[in-house]
């Protein structure tokens, strides 16, 4: 059988959504955020509320996130994002209002934001990528830092009686009455893939039930940061994050 | 002989030879070409592809969702 005899629309199996846009990903080699960006905007084909969907995009990596998914964004200053959300959400609660955002973000500066948005339950979604690393600013220490781990300001691995010990945010996060859906996912394999995809697409729909924060944690690489190949980033991920950081859900209700 | 015979494109110009899409595939048909793009990265291509199923595991954890997969059923 030849190629061509394979290669037909008919015979059609994956193509990059249609909510993609030309632009060329800003990310380096092998980042996580680039899937990420994939599977949101196939969730948002696939519940067809392209016209109805409102994302926040942070300061970070993910900054230019607007350029990637057509979609209507803001843009929040630093860690602020949740509170850019809540205004967006209470003034359009017939849309679907999503922040998207890293874990400097997240959990250093706009610590206050996501506790405050996640305890007066807004009807948001916030997905949350852990990598564990400042990417975009040249791979500082974040709250989310191993212990041990070496960053650009913790040349000699993370200590805890100096850096404090490695926040696990999304657990806190799940005590307050106003998340309904915490979970974490990764991306680093076909089946996790899959997984996340179907957690995006869950919290998602979790907007029209109308019960508060639907919270997506992806762990995920910063191979750049890490200064590791993107295969080794994701292979060092599975065997240091993932004991600290174990997968699934945390609260589902 | 193989129920599924598959067959992906990989839109060279803007892959970024970031090899996560050679380590998923489980039959081994992908590598990253000696060849260089544009942008100079190696870029991923069927080195075997006879081996393909279309599976898709290639195209769920492309960052760059530079594939696209085809799939025949051939019995
Ligand atoms: C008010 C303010 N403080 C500091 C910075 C510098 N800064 C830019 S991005 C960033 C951290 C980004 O890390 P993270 O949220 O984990 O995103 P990643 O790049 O890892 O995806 C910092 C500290 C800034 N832009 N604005
Ligand atoms: S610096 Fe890290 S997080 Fe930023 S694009 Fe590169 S790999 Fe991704
Ligand atoms: S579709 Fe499956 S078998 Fe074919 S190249 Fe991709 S991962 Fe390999
Ligand atoms: S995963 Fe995508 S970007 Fe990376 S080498 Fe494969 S085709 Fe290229
Ligand atoms: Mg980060």
């Amino acid at each position: 059988m030849e190629l061509t005899d394979i290669i037909k629309e008919e015979n059609l199996v994956l193509k990059k959504s249609k909510l993609l846009t030309d632009n060329v990903m800003h990310y380096c080699p092998g980042c996580t955020h680039g899937v990420v960006h994939k599977l949101i905007a196939e969730v948002i084909e696939e519940l067809n509320i392209q016209d109805q969907t409102i994302g926040v995009s942070p300061v970070g990596c993910s900054v230019f996130a607007y350029n990637y998914i057509d979609i209507d964004w803001a843009e929040a200053a630093h860690g602020r994002a949740p509170a850019v959300a809540t205004a967006i959400s209470r003034l359009h609660p017939e849309k679907y209002v999503f922040t998207y955002q890293g874990d400097g973000d997240l959990a250093s500066i706009g610590c206050a934001e996501i506790m405050h948005a996640c305890n007066r339950g807004e009807n948001i979604v916030v997905v949350f990528i852990n990598n564990a690393i400042y990417g975009m600013t040249g791979g500082q220490m974040a709250p989310t830092t191993l212990l041990g781990q070496v960053t650009s300001t913790t040349p000699y691995g993370r200590d805890a009686k100096l850096n404090g010990f490695p926040m696990k945010i999304t657990e806190l996060l799940a005590q307050l009455d106003g998340t309904c859906y915490v979970t974490r996912q990764s991306a680093d394999t076909p089946a996790a893939v899959r997984k996340t995809k179907n957690a995006l697409k869950k919290a998602f729909q979790n907007t029209r039930r109308q019960k508060g924060v639907s919270f997506v944690e992806v762990v995920g690489t910063c191979n750049s940061g890490w200064k590791m190949s993107p295969v080794d980033a994701n292979k060092w991920m599975r065997e240091h994050m993932f004991e600290k950081y174990p997968l699934g859900d945390i609260k589902d209700i | 002989m193989a129920k599924f015979r598959g067959a992906v494109v990989v839109d060279t110009e803007h892959c970024k030879g970031c090899s996560l899409c050679v380590v998923a595939c489980p039959t081994k048909v992908l590598d990253l070409h000696p060849n260089v793009n544009g942008k100079g990265y190696h870029y991923a291509y069927m080195k075997n592809p006879e081996a393909c199923i279309g599976c898709a595991s290639c195209g769920l954890v492309c960052p760059d969702s530079v594939i696209t997969v085809y799939k025949k059923n051939v019995e």
